[in-house]
């Protein structure tokens, strides 16, 4: 910058070095630890297979394109209501009662949002007050910290275990909870995991906070992909949450749309009216090309979800099965599309796995401390990839687990 | 959601190359049945073999495909049968259909030249007594075949890891 070296302004502020003008929410979300191997990953990009990528390989379905084509033919470039189309939240508000039997009034419950993160973060802002507590367990999407510390909250963050597959428990969740706990953080399907909670799970949460002041924010950007025996079964379907919750979906899993940005959140209206406020001033509204598009994939919602439904499990079949032949532990991911198998038996961390299995096989996957603490000494395969690459990844991860446990 | 039948059919149609080992992982069956399952299916005539999807126009022999359509009159007792049967035997003729609609049979040959088609129609199909008409067509390029595109766009382009 040309004029400003050195150039004081009247506190003696240094121009030249403008961390000291960048906001101290902003400095206190640390940057990325696994930072480095996300460099590498992507400097390899093209000569790896990768197995770390948190979106589907699936382009979106033709039929939804052909809408999105359709409206922008139409004309339809002009902003769409703050809160979304009418059209398009009818179509949630269906898509919801039909598939979880949850209502909620598509004028005032319902805003469509920039993806499933713009509503976490619009979620977060319209709840959270400077040093209100939030409660998130790890290991989980790594929105949810930043989106709470950006937001002046305190994140409290449990610490999933093992041997619980990664759910959370009960008692966890209670040892977690203090006077100024405002809200709880619910990712189920989960990444990195894969798990999903049972409806006699979730119940055991609802007792510890049903009679606290305490808010639940539920995101189920992958409810549609959860395989059998496994149903998803959203917190907010349990008596009383629905006037304490904030649903968080989403389009970018499901119909493979997240290059379109776009996903919604429902909720209590004053709630939602909040949100709204923040979107408004923020974003203005979401794109209406993308809107029109996710309205023909959500009226047709299984039609489209199937196909891919039934694929990510056979992958998925494929990848636990060869996780656990390699002789990594692995348990069984109902939803989503990760496993997240055990790698302390090949007496790595889950960084060196990680940053050796790219250097020397060339299949990128994450480190599983890259979602938490709590996941060190677990990585996330991502099964988001073609059938193809699965099988050829598989059989190097058999060699490269067998190649470290000789080393052990 | 599809039967366990109906999925093994499908990813055999797929991918023909898949082991019993293989499909047993993937459709979370055991292996005796899905054993068992393919065995029944090719008993049955269900799958009928099993082939690789070939795109000939990259390869030096003649890429012709040629679709013809037969207009014919049906015999009595046997219909369309007879007829159709005396020209599908033909080892030319590669996929033979009976069509509802302005002709009657659809025959179909492939990976051959479009003095093999002439002769084919002049010398094996027309002379025929109940062929009252036919009409060739030929295939100038092949964009899709057995739900297979044939441009593929199989580069990644995702970004190597967002969050």
């Amino acid at each position: 910058m040309i004029g400003i070296d050195k150039k004081l302004d009247s506190d003696g502020c240094d121009l030249s070095n403008l961390d000291s003008f960048l906001s101290d929410r902003v400095q206190s979300v640390p940057p990325s630890g696994i930072r480095r191997f996300f460099d590498l990953a992507n400097e390899m990009k093209g000569q790896v297979i990768s197995l770390s990528i948190g979106e589907p390989d699936f382009v979106t379905p033709w039929a939804v394109r052909e809408a999105g084509i359709y409206s922008l033919e139409q004309g339809h470039t002009h902003y769409s209501p703050n809160q979304g189309y009418i059209e398009l939240r009818q179509a949630v508000s269906h898509y919801l009662a039909d598939r979880q039997g949850l209502n909620y009034d598509p004028q005032s419950e319902i805003v469509i949002s920039v993806g499933g993160s713009e509503a976490i973060d619009l979620a977060v802002r319209a709840v959270i007050n400077q040093g209100d507590e939030v409660i998130i367990p790890e290991p989980c999407f790594v929105a949810y910290k930043a989106c709470v510390s950006l937001a002046g909250g305190v994140p409290v963050t449990i610490a999933c275990k093992p041997e619980n597959d990664f759910k959370l428990t009960a008692d966890q969740l209670a040892a977690a909870i203090t006077p100024k706990t405002k809200l709880l953080m619910l990712g189920y399907p989960n990444n990195p995991t894969g798990a999903v909670m049972s409806r006699d799970e979730l119940e055991k949460l609802v007792r510890v906070i049903e009679d606290k002041p305490i808010l639940v924010l539920s995101d189920e950007l992958y409810a549609e992909l959860t395989y059998e025996p496994a149903v998803h079964q959203s917190i907010i379907t349990l008596p009383g949450m629905r006037e304490r919750s904030i649903l968080i979906g989403g389009f970018s899993k499901a119909f493979a749309m997240t290059g379109w940005r776009i996903g919604y959140a429902c909720g209590p209206q004053k709630i939602m009216a909040a949100m709204n406020k923040i979107h408004q001033y923020a974003i203005m509204s979401s794109p209406s090309t993308a809107q029109d598009a996710a309205r023909v994939a959500i009226q047709d919602s299984e039609k489209y979800v199937a196909p891919m439904r039934e694929e990510y499990n056979r992958r998925r079949r494929l990848v636990v099965n060869a996780c656990r032949e390699a002789g990594l532990e692995c348990f069984e991911p109902l939803g989503a599309f990760y496993a997240f198998p055990d790698i302390r038996s090949t007496g790595l961390t889950s960084n060196q796995f990680c940053e050796k299995f790219l250097q020397e096989e060339k299949v990128a996957i994450v480190p599983g401390n890259a979602f938490g603490e709590c996941g060190e000494g677990f990585v996330r395969i991502s099964y988001a990839a073609s059938m193809d690459n699965i099988r050829e990844a598989m059989k190097r991860l058999k060699n490269f687990v067998s190649r470290s446990k000789q080393n052990v | 959601m599809i039967g366990k039948r109906e999925e093994i059919l499908h990813l055999l149609e797929q991918n023909a190359r898949l082991s019993v080992e293989e499909i047993s992982v993937m459709t979370g069956q055991p292996e005796e049945e899905v054993r068992a399952t393919i065995q029944e299916l090719e008993d049955m005539n269900i799958i009928l073999g099993y082939g690789a999807l070939v795109n000939w126009e990259k390869t030096t022999s003649a890429p012709v495909t040629a679709l013809i359509e037969v207009n014919v009159t049906p015999q009595r007792d046997r219909g369309f049968d007879e007829i159709a049967r005396r020209i599908y035997r033909y080892p030319e003729v590669k996929s033979c259909y009976l069509m509802s609609g302005g002709y009657d049979l659809m025959v179909i040959l492939e990976d051959t030249s479009l003095k093999d088609v002439a002769m084919f129609v002049s010398e094996k199909i027309a002379p025929l007594e109940s062929v009252i008409s036919t009409r060739t067509h030929f295939v100038l390029r092949k964009y899709k075949m057995n739900g297979t595109e044939f441009i593929k766009q199989d580069e990644d382009d995702r970004e190597a890891i967002i969050l």
